[in-house]
């Protein structure tokens, strides 16, 4: 048995040359559009759940900042196929169908979003709070606070953060596959599960792996070259 | 000209209200270097983030230039502290940018263009000593020219006012001494008022022309540096100017000595034994109660405490002979006061 597992069948290179390079694609075009989106939702909740802190330098009225927290709980909390069932009646709004690897793209960004939110939260609150007193001395606005210091002296960090979240996605997309997303997922369960071959199943599973290790090794090289912490001295 | 009146600064906590500041007046005039020395928790920071507002005072006012503070929008205000530039002990530089881009920092704050501000931030690196530094990144920087980049920085917008808040407190003595030259500089070419917040004497002593002590939130004594230190009345200054131990203590062990205050703010260190041939040229025996001086770059810094035979042709005699020194200044300490 686990022979047949990891051996090559020939008979199965037509199925790998027909599905694969398409499944690919998908795989990789739903994770990065979905991050996308996940991060222009995320990144300005978590911006929000900073400044507007009690302590913060915008605050804003409790209960707003309690009923946005509460938000971001709760889908976290939601398990993501649980999540996929629950929002297809807005996917059918917003794609049309319920189907496909663009409708997968819906419950991706809601699932992934409060996600970067907590991410994002997380980097700007590393950042010293001295700065924000440097800035607030020299007459900056809350706004430029935000663009000329949070956010630029974040930067490493939420690089390292948007790579992990990438990688989140690209194993939701693979989930995604078991309720008529596309791509490798879909490709795994309908081969794998549904047909009994197991070896395509592996093969797209070490093509999600690899993906995984690439988009990781280049977020943490990214992460490490824009920190200019890190330069030694001259 | 800046005008503290009565203010107070209230912080409430669990335990109950807690004032940080009590009453607290102080006049500084334009061109002035005015110190404000204390043991930490005594208020200092609280004190000088009342002048630019960062901490609104509970209670008082504080006037810049006629202007209250206190009454602007927050939109004023902003435009106001672009006149008053801070530096940090803690330099407080922005990590993720180069030293050219943290002086322009405030400039680009202020809505000046990109070419015009880096022309400037990069005048203000050669004023500071570091143009061949400009691309280079905070953290490959030691602290004092991190001071140095935010000294730049503090200057950018053309400030009336410059804070420093224990601007000097994590620098070893030679670089402070350096940064303090640097401000005092700042303070004489660019006739910019400087308040210095410190818990060290020697740095109130070696830039300051007025101090004002504060102690547990109330100002204990203020007036000319030279004055308060040579006749610390309260009990607060008495511990300042007399770490090792209070004037009552050395009273007390030597009833019928006078002691005599020597100051060295960069005095000459050479071979000579000043306190022998004190003795040899002018027959007075000095007996060192107490010293603490450092050598810096060859000078002497810090101040000794002699005790002298209680006789005012002695005293006057000895000050004047210690007096002729250059970067020495000689005085009585009143002890009975």
């Amino acid at each position: 048995m686990t022979k047949t597992l990891f051996m090559f069948d020939p008979k199965n290179w037509e199925i790998i040359t027909a599905t694969f390079p398409s499944a690919i694609w998908e795989t990789i075009y739903a994770t990065f559009i979905s991050t996308f989106f996940a991060l222009l939702i995320g990144i300005p909740l978590g911006v929000i759940l900073v400044v507007g802190d009690k302590d913060g330098i915008m605050p804003l009225p409790s209960w707003l900042m309690k009923i946005l927290n509460v938000i971001i709980n709760l889908l976290r909390s939601v398990p993501f196929l649980i999540l996929m069932v629950v929002v297809m009646p807005l996917t059918r709004l917003i794609v049309g169908t319920v189907v496909g690897t663009v409708a997968a793209m819906v419950p991706l960004v809601i699932a992934s979003f409060p996600y970067v939110a907590r991410v994002t939260e997380g980097s700007l609150r590393e950042v010293d709070v001295n700065s924000i007193e440097m800035a607030r001395s020299m007459g900056a606005t809350p706004f430029q606070i935000i663009t000329k210091v949070l956010i630029p002296e974040s930067v490493p960090s939420l690089i390292s953060n948007i790579t992990i979240t990438l990688t989140n996605v690209l194993s939701y997309t693979a989930m995604a596959g078991a309720l008529g997303g596309g791509g490798l997922g879909k490709v795994a369960i309908s081969y794998g599960y549904n047909r009994y071959i197991y070896s395509i199943m592996i093969y797209a599973v070490i093509l999600l792996v690899i993906l995984v290790q690439v988009i990781q090794t280049v977020g943490t090289r990214l992460a490490i070259k824009s920190d200019k912490r890190l330069k030694g001295n001259l | 000209m800046i005008e503290i009146k009565n203010i107070s600064k209230k912080f409430r906590t669990e335990g109950g209200d807690i004032y940080a500041l009590k009453d607290v007046s102080l006049n500084i005039a334009d061109g002035d270097v005015y110190g404000i020395i204390g043991v930490s928790g005594a208020g200092k920071s609280t004190l000088v983030r009342c002048i630019n507002m960062l901490e609104k005072p509970s209670e008082g006012t504080v006037c810049i230039d006629g202007v209250d503070m206190s009454l602007l929008s927050e939109k004023q205000l902003r435009e106001k502290r672009k006149e008053i530039a801070m530096i940090f002990q803690g330099f407080n530089l922005l990590m993720q940018r180069n030293c050219l881009k943290n002086v322009c920092f405030p400039m680009e704050l202020a809505g000046i263009n990109r070419v015009e501000a880096e022309k400037k931030a990069i005048k203000l690196l050669e004023l500071v000593g570091l143009k061949d530094k400009a691309y280079s990144y905070p953290s490959q920087l030691s602290g004092g020219q991190k001071q140095r980049v935010a000294i730049a920085r503090a200057l950018a917008n053309d400030p009336k006012l410059l804070l420093c808040d224990e601007a000097t407190s994590a620098l070893d003595p030679t670089t402070t001494n350096q940064i303090l030259e640097l401000i005092r500089e700042i303070n004489q070419k660019l006739n910019i008022t400087v308040i210095v917040i410190t818990h060290q004497m020697n740095v109130v002593e070696s830039i300051c022309r007025h101090v004002a002590i504060l102690d547990n939130g109330v100002v204990a004594e203020k007036g000319p540096v030279g004055e308060v230190f040579s006749h610390p009345k309260s009990e607060a200054t008495k511990r300042l100017v007399f770490p090792e131990g209070s004037a009552d203590n050395l009273r007390k062990s030597e009833p019928d000595e006078h002691i005599i205050r020597l100051v060295f703010n960069g005095a000459k260190a050479t071979n000579t034994p000043m306190i022998a041939r004190l003795a040899l040229e002018k027959g007075i025996e000095a007996n060192i109660t107490y010293a603490s001086t450092k050598s810096v770059d060859d000078k002497v810094y810090g101040y000794m405490l002699l005790g002298i035979k209680r006789d005012s042709n002695i005293i006057a005699e000895t000050i004047s002979y210690f007096m002729q020194m250059p970067d020495v200044y000689a005085e009585e300490v009143f002890l009975d006061d």
